[in-house]
């Protein structure tokens, strides 16, 4: 199969405008002739179900939470970025669009990447209207602040819950159109299926979560805004439940994967206390806005950090990287935190920490001003470590936070199934090896808000869409399948815990595929996966059964597909034999252990089909093309 | 240092089942845990034992989900101001201590299983108005219209109000005044939320009175408990806005 990623021709500026000039239009009196399946309701899935269903298409929402709300969209702290240039600081679509592009260490599409800057602009006046209180300046004017990998203001927030605030503007949307009776919401089902006829994605099943009954729902076209797989690490930041089984059962379903290996490790989260560790908290990127971080310049110096003098610190960021300092790219700052650990100089009981030390800022501005400005994240710490941010340093370590691979989609954000979108984290679109701070939010609603609801309608208004009804074989038969994993996984009946077997394969990816890879290591995680997943199909333990709530089984299903998923994310790992963004591998790196890329053979996207649980998957490789940036060895000096 | 504590925790098979409060002993708690980590913990000893786990919501652990909510000793969300159930440490408690866990209880927030309650009733209480009638397409530049500094952020303060139903689990009338009033404030603050203020105010209150939430008690243990200190005067602030919208 050749990958054509849909891009339309012209110049960059035009792209889009041309795009969806020629799309085809479904007239007002048709659209409700149509039936859209949204799977997730976070940003994504929850913007572009109010969107289509203010446009007139019916819609059904699905999402495992009790409340569409609850979709992990919600923990989102930091901001949103927007090329606004309400600061006057030179800010642009173009600038934005370089910066992340760039920040994306080159491996992104560069249509999608401008268009996303382009609606960000959209994106700021949509949620304001909608009456999302983002922060504003005494003269009644919204408010900006920095983020990492940018030297421009550009970042709108509402304290530290941006996500939440930009989230509940999207249900209250969406939540209007359940009012008006076009969209209808699913709660607590997971999607364990998509089904496929003649090579359209006709519909999903999945199961309720409540009764544990299969459902079979059809289809006119199946958009996915399930996010992302962090989990497959065990401990990230991402909330508990957040899994891969929608993207994964579309995948074998026929839906290429692409980049896996591009994951990344946030710089800036609470470390590690211990074993019964659930899930890991983000501190704000914005944070490094005005702490320092920093490191004993002595190996093993356990002294309190105030009794470390300020020259017999290492404040590693500003020396190394002077024009950038604090604020550079996450993963360049997460390895250069690993770094300083692995020389012996990090931080805490267990070494694994590094400071970020607020006393400058509050020498500066007062502590007044920093309570506005991180109050609720500094009472988070708190209450997590028992210590006061105000009077020690923060102790921070990198922890797996978001993942830039995802389902392959083109232009049109359509997967390799006709019919099948594929929205928000969950695609591989946007971010190239690395996302910028700020721009996950702008992507998830970007494509579901000013996306999705053009290329869809061109979908449905373009494409022969012959009547199909839960009735057909293709749903039995996929209900079946479903019901066939359930029964087995109950079977096993043995004596290592789903949990067990999640933090075992965690445990494998975060050594093997984390902050710093290499050959050798990856094809002995490759093996240990294999091993570990014959192991899991012998002596899982699932408690209770398949007719009513029981959270243990949801969740064996999703580590099970874990078991799968994490084999093609080492093996992509393993065959980018380059260093870019937040895939570092150690065999390619400058003489001062910065990444390493090597365009000539790698300034592709590897797109992989399924082939069989155990068997090699296929490589597809769509070729990028740099027309606007030249790409260069990024720096952040 | 491991510590142990002693459970009574509400076991319920089902919606229509009865339920009782059942003993564990959580043995190897280290402080630095949090709540819902012990229970995962006592969890997997039932798991191992083949019994049934105790079935809990929980998803963010980071108290902005909502998914989260455990009466600890009597108190919804525990014992720490202004936090969720999963933003409750272990440090909180003695060793040797005697916790007992309930769901949150309501005639609106049916149980599901154990822990787990149905709080459906509010999204059908947004979808009642809790929101802005804009499509996307129709927006006016962001800057267009400057709201004062103060007015934004009182707005944020009931903005940021997590759904998660403690007020209501704290009310002796299961009262969700503070959960509507969270919403009807955050809009009815900003200009961009007036023209709908009293349709608003109207549809959904009438909406919380069908769900079978309570009328409010006064008393305040909503906002005692409320884990983003949402304040209760936003209550009288709802019943103004209703006595008005009734007399237009």
């Amino acid at each position: 199969m050749i990958l054509d990623s849909k891009t339309p021709s012209g110049p960059i500026g035009d792209k889009w405008d041309r795009r969806k000039f020629e799309n085809k239009l479904v007239n007002p009196a048709n659209r409700r002739k149509f039936q859209v399946i949204v799977v997730g309701t976070g940003l994504a899935g929850a913007s572009a179900a109010a969107t289509l269903g203010e446009l007139g298409y019916p819609v059904k929402v699905f999402g495992i939470h009790e409340s569409p709300r609850r979709a992990h969209s919600i923990a989102a702290q930091g901001g949103i970025n927007a090329a606004k240039n309400y600061r006057n600081d030179g800010d642009s679509v173009y600038r934005l669009f370089y910066d992340t592009i760039k920040g994306g260490d080159y491996r992104a599409r560069e249509a999608n990447v401008y268009r996303l800057a382009q609606a960000s602009v959209n994106i700021i006046d949509q949620c304001v209207a909608q009456g999302v209180p983002f922060a504003r300046e005494y003269g009644g004017l919204l408010d900006n602040r920095s983020f990492g990998g940018a030297q421009v203001s550009r970042t709108f927030y509402a304290r530290g819950q941006t996500g939440q605030q930009l989230l509940l503007g999207a249900y209250q949307s969406m939540m209007r159109q359940v009012d008006a009776g076009t969209v209808s919401i699913c709660s607590r089902r997971e999607m364990l299926d998509l089904v496929v006829v003649n090579n359209q994605a006709r519909g999903i099943v999945c199961r309720n979560l409540l009764t544990g009954e299969l459902e079979s729902h059809e289809a006119d076209a199946v958009l996915l805004c399930t996010g992302g797989y962090g989990t497959v690490f065990y401990l990230s930041t991402n909330a508990v439940n957040s899994n891969v089984t929608a993207a994964w059962r579309a995948h074998k379903r026929g839906a290429f994967f692409a980049n896996p290996c591009f994951t990344q490790i946030h710089p800036t989260c609470i470390p590690v206390s211990g074993d019964h560790q659930s899930k890991l908290t983000l501190m704000s990127e914005s944070l490094r806005n005005d702490g320092r971080v920093w490191v004993p310049k002595q190996q093993g110096d356990r002294r309190p950090p105030a009794q470390i003098p300020d020259a017999e610190r290492d404040y590693y960021l500003e020396r190394r990287y002077p024009a950038f300092g604090n604020l550079v790219p996450r993963d360049v700052a997460s390895r250069a935190a690993k770094a300083v650990c692995d020389e012996g100089r990090g931080a805490g009981d267990s070494g694994l920490s590094v400071y970020l030390d607020f006393a400058d800022a509050i020498k500066r501005s007062g502590v007044d001003t920093i309570k506005a400005r991180y109050g609720n994240l500094f009472d988070m710490y708190t209450r997590i470590t028992d210590e006061n941010p105000y009077q020690v340093p923060m102790r921070i370590y990198p922890a797996v936070h978001y993942t830039m691979g995802g389902l392959w989609v083109d232009y049109n954000l359509m997967s390799t199934i006709p019919g099948l979108f594929v929205l928000g984290e969950a695609n591989f679109s946007d971010h190239g090896a690395n996302r910028l701070g700020a721009s996950a939010l702008m992507q998830g609603l970007a494509d579901g808000y000013f996306v999705a609801p053009y290329t869809v309608a061109n979908y449905l208004g373009g494409t022969p869409l012959p009547p199909v009804t839960t009735t057909h074989d293709a749903f039995g038969a996929a209900k079946a399948d479903a019901q066939a994993r359930i029964d087995k996984v109950l079977q096993v009946k043995g004596k290592r815990t789903v949990r067990e077997f999640h933090r075992a394969i965690g445990t494998i990816c975060w050594d093997h595929v984390g902050m710093a890879r290499n050959e050798a290591s990856l094809t002995d995680a490759i093996a240990q996966i294999r091993q570990l997943r014959e192991a899991f199909w012998q002596d899982v333990t699932v408690p209770g059964d398949a007719n009513n709530l029981n959270p243990g089984l949801d969740y064996a299903g999703r580590v099970a597909d874990y078991m799968e998923f994490a084999e093609v994310l080492a093996l992509d790992a393993l065959e980018r034999r380059e260093s870019c963004g937040g895939h570092f591998r150690e065999e390619f790196q400058t003489p001062d252990g910065e990444a390493l890329r090597k365009d000539d053979e790698y300034s592709y996207v590897a797109a992989w089909e399924f082939k069989g649980v155990g068997a090699q998957p296929q490589l597809h490789k769509e070729d990028l093309v740099f027309e606007e940036v030249h790409p260069t060895q990024r720096s952040y000096k | 240092m491991a510590m142990t504590v002693k459970l009574k925790v509400w076991r319920q098979a089902g919606p229509e089942k009865p339920g009782r409060l059942v003993d564990y002993v959580a043995d190897n708690v280290h402080a630095d845990m949090s709540f819902l980590e012990m229970l995962d913990v006592v969890n997997e000893d039932l798991i191992r034992k083949d019994q049934d786990p105790i079935a809990f919501d929980s998803d963010c652990r980071e108290g902005i989900c909502g998914s989260c909510g455990l009466v600890i000793n009597g108190i919804p969300h525990g014992p720490d101001r202004g936090a969720t159930t999963c933003q409750v440490h272990m440090r909180r408690f003695r060793n040797g201590e005697t916790i007992t866990i309930e769901p949150f209880r309501a005639k609106a927030f049916p149980v599901l299983k154990d822990l787990v309650v149905d709080r459906t009733a509010f999204d059908r209480i947004i979808a009642a108005g809790g929101y802005v009638s804009m499509n996307v397409g129709g927006a006016p530049d962001a800057n267009s219209l400057p709201i004062a500094k103060d007015v934004a952020d009182h707005a944020m303060d009931s903005a940021q109000c997590i759904g998660c139903g403690a007020c209501v689990a704290a009310c002796k009338n299961a009262a969700a005044h503070l959960f509507t009033s969270a919403k009807i404030t955050h809009l009815g603050l900003l200009p961009q939320g007036e023209a709908e203020r009293h349709r608003r105010v109207v549809r959904m209150v009438d909406q919380m009175d069908s769900e079978g939430f309570g009328s409010c008690s006064n008393e305040g243990e909503c906002e005692a408990v409320c884990p983003k200190e949402i304040p209760i005067s936003n209550i009288a602030r709802m019943n103004r806005d209703f006595l008005k919208a009734m007399v237009r």
